[in-house]
């Protein structure tokens, strides 16, 4: 085991993979000769030359189209957006084209396409930078889905979505790029997409979390078992589409009570569509209402404490976990 | 067959209370104006148009004709059983377009690459695909070429190389372009051919895939199939300009303008642009100008135009000047021609059959290939 960044773990996928299969190739702006904005792709091109890390000119729809013709072209492109916030100027190219493809082919034409970078909220990037996409792309059938919140996650679940033959989209957070943590060593190091994980056991209530509330929810668990005695279970589905249900229904049939911690707006979010789930798979199984932590409905403001104030932390998941058991 | 109703005056920029000038004081092109085209200038094109044929081979010549003869027929075919309510969803016809996919794509190796829009069921045919793929996926049939999944505007063959017909206008001209970037990657020899409409150009898709293929030396062909008209709004009223070609020079990319009413005008310019792609990565637009007769799709009245300009360029019908020029240069004769004419006919009829025949496509396929 290392222990490594998530930045530098989502380095060492992309570089294995590269090595492993001869048409991965990585493009976006900035990726090649700047290393990376977030230098996620560091030293990737002094390596592998122009060839396999190619910068872009800042036209996400066109580089976002080359990369879903290159895939059914048998290619196995990896694209970045520098925020996937951006990736709405491509969002015709990842919707109506590498999601529908498979389908309105009939079977023929598959897209094995990653399209990656940081999603979500950054440090006072504000309005147009801050956006959590995750439901919006979760919304189309054809498209996995796919959040991270470790070093090994991120590792073995980018490894993943290169090896498969769909289009993934896979959300990084950039306040997260510099978290530690340990990453099982071997160049064969995978995990597969769709398989939740199980961060911290616990038997009082479970919390789902994923990508950046993840750390935050841990934060909150062991306040609630140091102040009120509460033992919190915390899952992070890890990958949104497709989406393990199942492991979720069962934290909650062991301890009947459920929070929903995410970073996106609440309206129509991953989290409702959780909720329901729930309610189909679990209800006679609640002691509790299900309570939601999300980002206010509001655009991301600047200021340093309107954006504290409209995003997730630890005390408000913990008020939510009281709630939940009536303290 | 009935023709397209046209009831109203014609909608000019003037009456629309545009100060824009006529097209021919804009710009360039002006020789090519081609609603304009006097009779001297029709036997002009037949002439060089002669000189061409000459110089191919008479089998080819003679699938170009039938390609195109199928591709009318085949068409004529689908606006009739469309009304009969066989067909659903949006049907987008190619008649009077059909020397720019033959064209173009008879000058293609078999392992060559083609994408295009909605108007896609003549390019499929050309690519390879059989009638009965064709008309047995518009009828919605578990036969159909991408298993009734698909419909009029996305025919699909991976074995032929023909990746689809693509429903968002221009969004194919970036997917095009991903192509001829892998098949550069992998060394492949492969030339990218791909299709679009004049309105597409007025994409941000469109500017943005001519910089990266100028940029990144990709063997592609853009070729955008300038039939005058984006669904009802005549490219007068849309763009700026009329000459489509030269905006490639924005990108100092190669680009051709070619009349699209002649079927050896589009092959010559076309082999020239395929020749570029294939030998030293670099692509051109080609803007080919023809004339769409039936309306942009099914349910179009067309009230936007004149029953007179259709007229106009059936006068120089791209097949009619095709069988003309084959008849002077004595490639094809009268019994040749009934017999091509029939040999088309009994392929739409067989496939017809085929489509009526077919099974609709199993509950279970509703869920199968959503994900690979």
């Amino acid at each position: 085991m290392a222990t490594l960044t998530i930045r530098d773990a989502l380095n060492q996928a992309l570089r294995e993979e590269i090595i492993r299969d001869d048409n991965v190739f990585v493009m976006g702006e900035e990726v090649a000769e700047y290393d990376g904005a977030y230098k996620v792709t560091r030293g990737l091109w002094k390596e592998f030359g122009d060839k396999r890390i190619i910068d872009t000119p800042i036209t996400e729809l066109g580089f976002a189209a080359v990369g879903v013709g290159a895939a059914m072209a048998g290619l196995r492109p990896v694209i970045e957006f520098m925020t996937w916030n951006f990736s709405v100027l491509a969002s015709d190219q990842i919707i109506n084209h590498a999601a529908k493809m498979f389908y309105m082919s009939g079977g023929q034409f598959k897209v094995p396409v990653v399209f990656r970078g940081p999603n979500g909220s950054a440090f006072q990037v504000s309005s147009q930078h801050s956006h959590s996409l995750e439901a919006m792309y979760a919304n189309f059938p054809g498209l996995k889905v796919v959040q991270p919140s470790t070093a090994a996650d991120a590792k073995g679940l980018l490894k993943s979505s290169i090896r498969d033959d769909n289009p993934v989209i896979f959300m990084e957070q950039e306040r997260m790029y510099g978290l530690k943590g340990e990453v099982p060593d071997g160049d064969d190091f995978t995990i597969p997409l769709g398989v939740a994980d199980i961060k911290r056991e616990g038997t009082d209530c479970t919390i789902v979390a994923r990508s950046m509330t993840v750390p935050i929810a841990l934060q909150a668990a062991e306040k609630m078992q140091a102040e009120f005695d509460v033992s919190v279970e915390v899952v992070d589905p890890r990958t949104i589409k497709p989406l393990d249900i199942e492991t979720i229904v069962n934290s909650v049939k062991k301890t009947n009570r459920l929070v929903i911690a995410e970073e996106s707006h609440s309206f129509a979010s991953v989290g409702a569509e959780i909720a329901y789930q729930i309610m189909d798979g679990a209800f006679d199984h609640l002691d509790a209402p299900i309570k939601r932590i999300s980002t206010v409905e509001a655009p991301m403001p600047y200021a340093k404490n309107l954006e504290t104030l409209a995003l997730p932390d630890v005390d408000k998941i913990v008020a939510a976990v009281k709630e939940v058991c009536y303290l | 067959m009935a023709k397209t109703a046209i009831n109203r005056k014609p909608v000019t920029a003037a009456k629309n209370g545009s100060k824009t000038a006529k097209p021919s004081e804009k710009n360039g092109n002006e020789e090519f104006a081609v609603v304009e085209l006097a009779k001297a200038e029709y036997k002009q094109r037949l002439k060089s148009q002669l000189e061409s044929i000459k110089k191919t081979d008479k089998r080819l010549l003679r699938e170009m004709l039938y390609q195109m003869v199928l591709g009318r027929r085949f068409e004529e075919k689908c606006a009739e059983v469309y009304r009969m309510g066989k067909i659903g969803g949006f049907c987008h016809l190619y008649i009077g377009q059909e020397a720019i996919a033959v064209g173009s794509m008879m000058a293609l190796e078999p392992t060559d690459m083609v994408i295009t829009s909605y108007r896609d069921h003549v390019q499929a045919m050309v690519k390879g695909m059989s009638p009965e793929s064709v008309l047995a996926e518009l009828y919605g049939k578990a036969t159909g070429c991408v298993k009734g999944k698909g419909g009029s505007m996305h025919m699909f063959s991976k074995d032929l190389g023909f990746y689809g017909g693509h429903g968002i206008v221009g969004g194919q001209i970036g997917v095009g372009t991903g192509m001829a970037y892998a098949a550069k990657y992998k060394g492949t020899g492969q030339v990218t051919l791909c299709f679009f409409g004049e309105a597409a150009v007025n994409q941000g898709i469109f500017h943005e895939s001519l910089n990266m293929a100028q940029l990144w030396k990709l063997p592609i062909v853009f070729i955008c199939e300038n039939n005058q008209y984006g669904m009802g709004t005549s490219q007068d009223r849309a763009m700026s300009t009329r000459n489509i070609a030269r905006k490639a020079d924005a990108f100092e990319m190669a680009n051709e303008f070619v009349d699209g009413m002649d079927v050896m005008a589009v092959r010559d310019a076309s082999i020239r642009a395929i020749e570029r792609a294939r030998k030293k990565n670099m692509p051109t637009l080609l803007e080919v100008r023809a004339y769409r007769y039936m309306g942009h799709s099914m349910s179009d009245p067309g009230n936007y135009r004149t029953r007179e300009e259709i007229a106009k360029y059936q006068e120089r019908d791209p097949i009619a000047l095709f069988k003309q020029s084959l008849n002077d240069a004595k490639v094809l004769s009268e019994k040749d021609f009934t017999k091509l004419e029939k040999d088309a006919m009994d392929a739409v009829e067989s496939a017809v059959k085929f489509a009526e025949e077919s099974p609709l496509p199993l509950e279970s396929e509703l869920m199968t290939d959503v994900y690979a």
